[in-house]
């Protein structure tokens, strides 16, 4: 068992990746990566979205099987033809999507496939005992074994999926984000968990694009860019300024494209809005305006955009589309007065993943307009170009796009029936460095014709170097506006509470 | 800290602490049964009856035991996250292939009800074995074999074929008082099923694998063998209603499963016994109430001598209402 061994701060490394390698279809994806990591050290992995992190995990994790390089665990060289393999080699990811069972209880999760058996049935208190045992052991006393899962926050989600990795015997965990879907209290108690598992002898690899929290929780930091490795060097010796400036390499100005010159009339306007989740919103997006929204996890952005598009209509207040106050029941009318949305689960709730990318990109003008209009596809090539599609062809299926081309054909799916008023949830998350310049790109083309784009990101570089104007959202309620250009420093202070509005 | 989140904080985690009293689903189907038996006992009383006299409650037993005995094996594969279609031709076959080996013999009532056992097991393993190996849809792979089993059965029977033993004639009709001994008999196996989807490892990994599969064998849980168990186990009990109904009839009838339509009947009563038709949640608490509300209803009408179509609309929209209320309960229950 986890507990049982263990010495913090052992010399030799639990884990090593030597030069690995990896394509995919001929593009590489990581070229001749180290990592290495020790037992009771949290090393941070840094890089932006698409340098490589999450092929890197995977490969960690038993998923991908490198091409070229090799894993060293405890001097042995194990290589991993399934997750399987990684697990019994005592290496545990945690994803940001948990893998419990919300309907068990947790100690039915953590002792899953490893249940005690007593005379032929499960030993329920040696379940829970051992389950609690894992939990005192960790300093979780909050949480009983008997509560069925979905009756717990994320944060203590998160807890179980450690103890279940712990109790399989892991002896690295590599941590994905884990802070994504946490509440700022929340994220103090998982600092103390990390501290705790580190104190105990696990090697931990804490994957995370929030600056504060490498430098909070890491002893040393891996930086990867465009799939390679930059530097690891431990953290003392490093500052935000630096890793920031290993991770881009390259100047910011030419991923952006260049702002508005002079946004044009008021397309909406909100007056006072709010429901349950979002109160007393008031701002307008102009047409050729990109509005930035900002603000953390669960501060209502994503809110927002859902009340706007009626999907979770505004109880309060008024919304106005062109000067005409307007009330939007349901995505149906929301698309009849010219609203598009593109979601932030583009795989869920943007694409007929198994149908065609023809069929896809007609779906919203097939659905909402009548007669011929919903016939004609006379211009599918043209909308195509105009967003730049790669596939094989108009029949080829979305679920073999890659991210950057998928996101494409959910934007060519609104500018088939040319919405007035345009808000994109996260449009460049799992998408490569070269796709996203393509679709900020074309972000802003859209908004030049006269678009207005209400834009939602957590990813700040992003947010701050395509917005007009920011708007930050502080639970349920905008916390300031600010210029573009604005720093991220001021942002985050917004988002947190802790600032006032320029 | 502001008040807001404060407040999101404890409402989300206050369960977690106090284990308050939870309104289970099981619990809303046997309080559904006992207002439909009072409601029941007032329609037929006011008709001129009495629901719940010694015919009555016969009657409930006796109907509920087939479908019990079915629904208690649907439940196991539904809970997987699979689901037997092939069930009802299933019921026929065994209950010819128990009649026929009997052959109206005393001393071969045991091979009898082993012969028709080991071929329900066989048809279980095809199933779970199509469904696994070959990795085909578990609707559409059941139907196929209910498919093969229909023609087989077609080709070789026109009407009922073999003898059962009047000493085996006696499971279908002997009874303690007003409990037909067949239907302990289905009882005792309904709490053996709770018993084993509750308390065994394979149980356990029953749910695990009916809420996620990947999960599951990610958690080095043996997905296959799980799902291949459960079908067998299905499929056995079905075989039981076989032979079960064989013994009622004193002979074997080709038809005797499908003209009942035990197939969709018995993931009725499971699904209104609250049990996810994804997979993952329930149990046989559950389904046993289902069952036992499906049989009141036919012997409420039965007394009530409705006809048979109104009969089926009645069954339909208690179905159509009950998953309905499930899945508001789910909705509400994410939301909070």
């Amino acid at each position: 068992m986890a507990v049982t061994h263990g010495t913090p701060g052992a010399e030799d490394p639990v884990v090593r990746l030597e030069g690995i390698g990896k394509s995919f279809f001929g593009v590489p994806v990581l070229r001749g990566v180290d990592l290495s990591l020790h037992a009771g050290e949290v090393h941070a992995l840094v890089g932006e979205n698409g340098a490589g992190k999450s092929t890197l995990l995977k490969v960690l994790a038993g998923v991908h099987r490198p091409d070229s390089g090799r894993i060293v665990v405890r001097d042995e060289e194990i290589s991993f033809a399934s997750p399987r393999d990684a697990q019994a080699a005592g290496i545990a990811i945690i994803h940001q999507e948990f893998t419990l069972l919300e309907h068990r209880t947790v100690a039915e999760n953590v002792l899953l496939g490893r249940e005690p058996v007593r005379r032929g049935q499960v030993d329920r208190r040696a379940l829970e005992a051992e389950t609690r045992r894992l939990l005192d052991w960790l300093g979780e006393d909050g949480i009983e074994p008997g509560t069925e899962v979905a009756r717990l926050s994320v944060a203590r989600k998160q807890v179980v999926e450690i103890v279940k990795a712990l109790s399989a015997d892991a002896r690295v965990l590599a941590m994905d984000e884990p802070t994504a879907a946490l509440a700022d209290n929340e994220v103090e108690l998982l600092y103390g968990l990390v501290r705790r598992l580190r104190d105990r002898g696990i090697a931990i690899l804490y994957v995370s694009h929030r600056m504060r929290e490498v430098f909070d929780l890491s002893s040393r930091i891996t930086v990867l860019k465009d799939g390679a490795f930059v530097t690891c060097a431990p953290t003392a010796d490093l500052d935000t300024d630096q890793v920031v400036r290993h991770m881009v390499g390259r100047p910011l100005e030419a991923l952006y494209p260049e702002r508005a010159s002079r946004p044009g009339a008021v397309r909406i306007a909100l007056r006072g809005a709010g429901n349950e989740r979002v109160r007393n919103l008031t701002f307008e997006v102009r047409a050729g305006e990109i509005v930035g929204l900002a603000g953390l996890q669960g501060s209502g952005r994503s809110a927002i955009a859902r009340a706007i598009w009626g999907i979770e209509p505004f109880t309060t207040g008024t919304v106005e589309l062109d000067g005409v106050p307007t009330r939007v029941t349901g995505p149906r009318t929301a698309v009849r007065k010219g609203i598009g949305y593109v979601t932030e689960d583009r795989k869920g709730e943007g694409l007929a993943l198994r149908q065609s990318v023809r069929d896809n990109t007609l779906l919203v003008r097939r659905a909402a307009c009548r007669g011929a209009a919903a016939r004609q596809a006379a211009d599918l090539t043209r909308l195509l170009g105009e967003v730049g599609v790669v596939a094989r062809g108009p029949h080829q299926e979305v679920r073999y796009l890659s991210g950057g081309n998928q996101q494409k054909v959910v934007l060519g799916k609104w500018l088939a029936v040319r919405p007035r008023v345009l808000i994109v949830d996260e449009p460049t998350r799992g998408v490569d460095v070269g796709a996203k310049q393509a679709l900020y790109r074309l972000l802003r083309e859209l908004a030049d014709d006269g678009m207005a784009i209400l834009m939602i990101s957590s990813e700040l570089p992003e947010l701050i170097g395509m917005s007009d104007r920011i708007l930050v959202m502080h639970e349920g309620a905008l916390a300031g506006e600010l210029p573009a250009g604005a720093d991220e420093e001021t942002v985050m202070a917004l988002a947190t509470g802790h600032g006032t509005a320029a | 800290m502001s008040a807001v989140r404060e407040q999101v904080r404890r409402r989300s985690e206050a369960p977690a602490r106090t284990r308050t009293f939870v309104i289970t689903p099981v619990l809303v189907v046997y309080l559904a049964l006992a207002v439909l038996l009072v409601v029941g006992s007032v329609l037929v009383g006011v008709h001129g009856g009495v629901l719940l006299d010694h015919g009555g409650v016969l009657n409930i037993l006796t109907r509920g035991t087939v479908l019990g005995l079915v629904a208690i094996g649907q439940t196991l594969v539904i809970v997987t996250g699979s689901l037997d279609l092939s069930v009802a031709y299933l019921i026929g076959l065994c209950s010819l292939v128990a009649a026929e080996t009997m052959a109206g013999s005393t001393t071969l009532i045991v091979p009898g009800v082993l012969a028709a056992l080991a071929v329900a097991a066989v048809v279980g393993l095809v199933n779970g074995l199509v469904i696994t190996v070959l990795k085909a849809n578990a609707f559409i792979a059941t139907l196929g074999v209910a498919l093969v089993l229909r023609g087989y059965l077609e080709h070789n029977y026109t009407g009922p074929a073999g003898s059962v033993p009047r000493a085996f004639q006696h499971i279908g009709y002997d009874r303690i008082g007003p409990v037909p001994v067949a239907a302990l008999l289905m009882l005792l196996l309904a709490a053996a099923a709770w018993w084993y989807l509750r308390r065994t490892r394979t149980g356990y990994h029953m749910y695990a694998v009916g809420g996620d599969v990947d999960v599951a064998r990610l958690s080095g849980v043996r997905t296959g063998r799980t799902i291949v168990t459960a079908h067998v186990l299905c499929a056995v009990m079905a075989g039981l209603a076989g032979v079960f109904l064989a013994g009622r009839l004193g002979s074997g009838a080709p038809y005797v499963g499908t003209d009942a339509g035990y197939d969709l009947e018995s993931i009725a009563a499971v699904v209104l016994g609250g049990t996810a038709l994804a997979g993952g949640r329930g149990g046989v608490a559950g389904t046993i109430g289902g069952v036992l509300i499906l049989s009141t209803l036919d012997t409420i009408f039965d007394d009530l001598e409705l006809d048979s179509f109104f009969k089926d609309v009645v069954r339909g929209v208690v179905l159509i209402v009950a998953v309905a209320l499930y899945a508001r309960r789910r909705t509400a229950g994410r939301s909070a």
